[in-house]
């Protein structure tokens, strides 16, 4: 597992769905493992019942049926399924409804979707999905990419409340990938993906949903930056380090 | 960098798949991925490995464009589709040299003397001699670890004028930093085409520049671009001249642009896929989404908003 998990942490991001599908062949008897730790990029299913689209994951899927947060009714249909409680079913109607507002604010189209569940420990875990297709035939506002896909998946585990207080501990998880075509820079394509973790104690006077938005909306603020300036940084640092800009070049001719 | 390419994308089976909700240890799992080297290996079958090496590795060395030192300090040959004699023999035209390759280990285990039917006839290894020269200075000043190779790999045993023939000019620069988590690649492919009847050089190239950079993360990029470009048929010596300044000139302007789009990123590109900021320049108002809500309903009802 582990020689499986570093290969697919220096896949090139594009073919991680390759490489995951050739592992599985590979390691048969690690497919479940394999499968529950790596991520792919979302799909998505359209509920017709609610005239919405939303998006799959292994947290709203019980055998090969996905359950919808519109109408939190499995597709296809599914005997025996597991449902949250009603109680947090009520919460994870409210966190769907806004954190497709905070969808709209920051992403100006995409899709999201919210899903929750008891744990083990009297707390509760939620997972705030978002996908978004940034082409210029997708939701792209201003038209500049070929290709633009966002893909972010934050996973809260929600501790018990303890004299109103509680635990959140978020695993973000963010994949992208985005492509330009124009005349002078030909075809420009960054894809990554990065993953951070977040823990807080926050008090739970204004609701669970506003601690998880707002750990969420840090974090996530935080990760888009990392891959602006970090990641991508380091690959323009790369090309310029395998050929330098005129200018750097002229200085080094008086040494030759 | 050893990539295993086995497999065949074939989908899922239902049954692999668990039939319970997965609980959120998996969170837990992740968080323990760090860079170690393999302890183990993913096939533990040596002989299905190799056959799989001996079918992967010539493919990535070649598209790589990998360079090899040759034994006795003759530099380096490019391993390529155009310097290649048989599958594990290689010319370097500068040195007359065809080099015994080992994919696999990404050796060059011995040399030998080109012969004859292997070497381009004088009159075309006048102009490519000429036009290497003029690419090796070229590259010498542009890329600080830049290799470069002329192959004619149409007309080699022309021995006039009267006939057209055609050279492929390799450009190509690596930079393995595996224990800084960063690797990039720069290879330029220029195809000069020699047209006796219209007296024309007509230029082809196609650049393409990747860096992988995996520390905490893994983020790749993957930039290429095609060029055209033509000059006059010439000697041997103004045609190099004229090359070698048409690809300096498109490579140049080539990575400017790469700079410009770059630097377009946090602001224009990006921001198709993800704003840095809300419209309003404030973070969200979480506590005040009640609020939110119903100005949505509001614009609904008045038909407003997108």
């Amino acid at each position: 597992m582990e020689a499986a998990l570093g290969l697919l942490r220096r896949m090139p991001p594009k073919q991680s769905e390759t490489a995951l599908s050739a592992l599985l062949s590979l390691i048969p008897q690690h497919s479940s493992d394999l499968l529950s730790q790596v991520d792919l990029p979302l799909q998505v299913l359209r509920d017709i019942e609610s005239g919405k689209d939303f998006i799959l994951c292994e947290y709203n899927r019980d055998a090969d049926s996905y359950r919808s947060p519109w109408s939190n009714k499995y597709l296809p249909p599914l005997e025996d399924a597991l449902y949250p409680s009603s109680e947090l079913r009520k919460l994870e109607v409210e966190a769907n409804d806004i954190f497709a507002i905070y969808r709209d604010q920051y992403y100006e189209g995409g899709i999201s979707s919210v899903y929750m569940w008891e744990d083990d420990n009297e707390g509760f875990v939620a997972c705030f999905l978002i996908k978004k297709d940034g082409s210029k035939s997708g939701h792209g506002r201003r038209g500049c990419l070929e290709e633009g896909a966002w893909d972010a998946i934050h996973v809260i585990q929600v501790g018990p409340e303890e004299e109103g207080m509680a635990h959140y501990c978020l695993t973000s998880t963010i994949m992208l990938s985005l492509a330009t075509d124009d005349e002078s820079s030909g075809k420009f394509g960054l894809s990554g993906s990065i993953r951070r973790q977040m823990k807080m104690d926050l008090a739970v006077a204004e609701g669970h949903l506003c601690n998880m938005g707002r750990m969420i909306e840090e974090l996530e603020g935080k990760l888009r930056n990392s891959l602006d300036q970090v990641y991508f940084g380091k690959t323009r640092e790369m090309v310029c380090t395998l050929r330098p800009p005129a200018e750097i070049v002229q200085m080094r001719l008086p040494d030759t | 960098r050893r990539r295993i390419t086995g497999g065949d994308g074939t989908k899922l089976r239902p049954e692999e798949r668990n039939r319970k909700v997965v609980s959120p240890q998996r969170s837990r799992w992740r968080n323990q991925l760090r860079c170690q080297r393999f302890k183990g290996a993913v096939l533990s079958d040596e002989e299905v490995y190799n056959e799989a090496a001996m079918e992967a590795f010539p493919v990535y060395n070649k598209s790589h464009m990998i360079c090899l030192e040759m034994p006795s300090r003759a530099g380096d040959v490019i391993v390529s589709s155009y310097s290649e004699i048989a599958e594990n023999e290689y010319i370097d035209p500068r040195t007359a040299q065809v080099a015994i390759v080992d994919h696999v280990k990404q050796i060059c285990t011995k040399v030998r003397p080109a012969n004859d039917e292997e070497l381009p006839s004088l009159y075309i290894e006048e102009y490519r001699n000429a036009l290497d020269a003029e690419i090796q200075r070229y590259v010498s000043e542009s890329y600080p670890k830049g290799i470069s190779a002329v192959n004619c790999v149409k007309g080699k045993d022309t021995e006039g004028p009267g006939s057209d023939f055609e050279f492929v000019v390799i450009i190509t620069a690596m930079r393995l930093s595996p224990q800084n988590f960063c690797n990039g690649s720069w290879r330029s492919v220029w195809n000069i085409d020699f047209q006796d009847e219209s007296q024309v050089l007509d230029i082809k190239g196609k650049l393409q520049v990747g860096a992988h950079y995996f520390e905490e993360g893994n983020v790749e990029l993957d930039a290429k671009k095609d060029f055209q470009d033509s000059t006059i048929f010439q000697s041997a010596d103004d045609c190099a001249i004229a090359i070698a300044n048409i690809i300096r000139h498109h490579e140049t302007e080539y990575l400017a642009a790469l700079e410009v789009a770059y630097s377009k990123l946090p602001d224009n590109t990006f921001k198709d896929l993800r704003r840095k900021l809300p419209v309003t320049r404030t973070l969200f108002p979480w506590q005040n989404t009640l609020q939110f809500s119903l100005t949505r309903e509001v614009e609904k009802e008045l038909g407003l908003g997108k």
